[in-house]
């Protein structure tokens, strides 16, 4: 004879795993998405912060500016986003809605470093990066991997990363700005564009800003 | 079709689950038979029992294996034993003769013709109301014989199946089988309190004679008669139990293709078999055997493949996306890439039901090595089945499916 309840009691138990296993990872993911929009959030004081700051330097001068000027927690946003992108486990709305202020921050920042190097004479130290998702893109990964060790091995280095096709009104006047053609994955430095996948190496080489960036943090390592 | 993927992944998740839960439920509800065996002191009764032992070519072994019969902490003159030589093309008839002077051993030889059809021979001469089968190359201990009888003490039980070892386990690969026959036991163990044992196997499965005379003797079936049987068995509702404290220990394949070759075998077989028997599946007259354990047995096979090759594919996966990374990047990455932020662990809904069946398997585990060894240790074998295990799986598992989709003939070495 069956006992039928030792069934259904092994099944309740499965099910309330199952359940929690659920609940936890909505809840899990959630704090997730809460821990890059306050990210986000401390971005966008952060740019402000230096907006107003530079607002100022009309008045002081470029020695005024420490080196944290420019918000360090772009970078580590940028992961986060991207970890987020190629997990499923998180809503696509919530993605979406992440990446489209990302975005934003990204180009404030560009245009603040943009504005800082003119009227200081720095030397820019940035990179726009146009990718797509792997079914528009095989090598987009793959550059994603170069770029995010070449920041690793500069950490001046400021790598702005935009989907090409992100529906971003923004975007598409970079993408004009600087007639970046749809050949991802693409790069531009100091206004210069380079298409296709490269390696570290081969950025060292090809691109005379890094070149310059390797020289200068040999020279202040020694 | 990811999407379909992904249900089919949860799918299979939710069974072994399931089924983890339901072997634990079990547990619990027979812990204290099982100690109560352990215990066990009360009075016995001797049955006159028959040992057959069917070898081919089992020179290296057949001395060893015929003398843990003889040194069995049983009377003699209650015990006999049939040695079998099944047409060996190498010197076992001339060891099996060594032990002719014996009073209660007798030696038969015949030309080959499989194993069941040594046993067979051997069968016509029992006049013994116990018979057992002892494979050629395996052991057993001095106490099996006298822990396997007491459940003869219940008229109901037909046949008793013991719990193997390894014997000396020398290399990973055995290292690893260790492990997995101590699980084993533990699952023949829950089986046989289910009344769900599909496997009466040829180490030092005991049986009622009067099982042979009114079922038949054995057949051929797929090269798993010892399944054949114990289904025939069950379909006749003679009931089968296990002794978890009756040991006997096996030679295993040293080699990872005798193994898979082995294991390919079983897994053929009980595919084969279980198509035999049918009518059992989800039939209620046969109770968990028919309802749950054949299914869900049967399922297992697939339902291992789908999360194994998940299992696979992530491995395989994250190694490319590495190399990819060493061919753009060289060595210039952070090896804790991203970083070590707990963000970076996903906490998706799979790998937080995995991680639950992983923590259920490791509970089992514990207490399958408590069962076979009386204590709990940490041993190499349990890292090695832990770690080397998953990847070892899918090759007999699509082996034996490849074998029966296409009907091929399968081989017993």
């Amino acid at each position: 004879m069956i006992d039928s309840r030792k069934y259904l009691v092994a099944f309740l138990i499965t099910a309330i795993i199952f359940g929690t296993a659920i609940v936890a990872s909505s809840f899990l993911n959630d704090k997730k998405v809460e821990d890059v929009r306050s990210i986000e959030n401390r971005v966008a004081i952060d740019i402000l912060s230096s907006e107003t700051q530079f607002a100022l330097l009309a008045e002081t001068s470029c020695r005024d500016i420490g080196p944290g000027f420019l918000s360090k927690e772009l970078g580590p946003l940028g992961e986060k986003l991207s970890y987020a992108e190629n997990h499923t486990s998180f809503s696509e709305e919530d993605v979406d809605s992440l990446k489209r202020s990302y975005f934003l921050l990204e180009i404030k920042d560009y245009l603040l470093m943009k504005r800082l190097t003119e009227k200081c004479g720095i030397r820019p130290t940035f990179i726009l990066y146009f990718y797509s998702i792997p079914d528009r893109c095989e090598d987009c990964e793959k550059m994603g991997y170069a770029l995010t060790a070449l920041r690793d091995k500069y950490p001046d280095l400021r790598v702005y990363s935009f989907d090409y096709h992100y529906d971003l009104g923004a975007i598409d006047t970079l993408v004009s700005i600087y007639k970046v053609k749809p050949t991802l994955p693409a790069i531009i430095v100091n206004g210069e564009p380079y298409y296709g996948l490269q390696t570290v190496e081969g950025l060292e080489e090809n691109i005379p800003a890094l070149k310059l960036l390797q020289a200068a943090t040999s020279t202040n390592s020694r | 079709m990811y999407e379909f993927y992904s249900l089919i992944l949860y799918f299979s998740l939710f069974i072994s689950l399931f089924f983890e839960v339901f072997l634990l439920i079990t547990y619990l509800e027979v812990k204290s038979e099982i100690d109560e065996e352990k215990r066990f002191a009360g009075p016995i009764t001797f049955h006159p029992t028959t040992i057959i032992v069917p070898c081919y070519n089992e020179e290296k072994t057949i001395k060893a294996t015929v003398n843990s019969i003889l040194n069995l902490d049983y009377p003699h003159d209650k015990l006999s034993i049939i040695l079998v030589d099944d047409g060996s093309t190498d010197r076992t008839l001339l060891e099996l003769n060594k032990f002719k002077n014996y009073y209660n051993v007798r030696i038969l030889a015949k030309e080959n013709g499989g194993k069941h059809t040594a046993v067979n021979l051997a069968l016509e001469h029992v006049e013994t109301e116990l018979v057992g089968c002892l494979d050629a190359d395996s052991f057993v201990s001095p106490q099996a014989l006298l822990a396997i009888v007491r459940h003869f003490g219940n008229p109901e039980v037909m046949a008793v199946t013991p719990s193997i070892k390894v014997h000396e386990p020398k290399n990973i690969l055995q290292y690893i089988q260790s492990t997995e026959y101590k699980w084993s036991i533990f699952l023949r163990r829950m089986l046989g309190s289910l009344g769900a044992l599909y496997v009466t196997p040829g180490p030092f499965s005991i049986f009622r004679t009067r099982v042979f005379r009114e079922l038949g003797n054995y057949r051929y079936a797929h090269m798993t008669e010892d399944m054949e049987m114990a289904m025939r068995m069950q379909k006749h509702r003679y009931k089968i139990v296990n002794s978890h404290s009756a040991h006997v220990y096996t030679v295993t394949p040293d080699t990872l293709r005798g193994l898979v070759k082995q294991r390919a075998r079983w897994s053929y077989g009980f595919l084969n078999n279980a198509f035999d028997y049918k009518e059992i599946f989800f039939n209620r007259k046969y109770g968990h055997f028919g309802m749950f354990i054949m299914p869900i047995a049967t399922l297992s096979l697939f339902t291992s493949l789908i999360m194994v090759s998940r299992i696979l594919f992530s491995f395989g996966s994250t190694t490319l996306k590495y190399f990819d990374r060493y061919q753009v990047a060289g060595l210039n990455w952070k090896l804790s890439s991203p970083s070590f932020d707990w963000y970076f662990i996903n906490t998706g809904v799979l790998p937080l039901v995995v991680i639950t069946a992983l923590s259920l398997t490791l509970v089992i585990l514990y207490l399958s090595v408590k069962l076979s060894d009386g204590k709990f240790r940490l041993s190499q074998g349990l890292f090695y089945y832990l770690f080397l295990y998953t990847f070892m799986a899918p090759l007999w598992l699509v082996k034996a499916l490849f074998d029966t989709a296409f009907r091929r003939k399968v081989s017993w070495r």
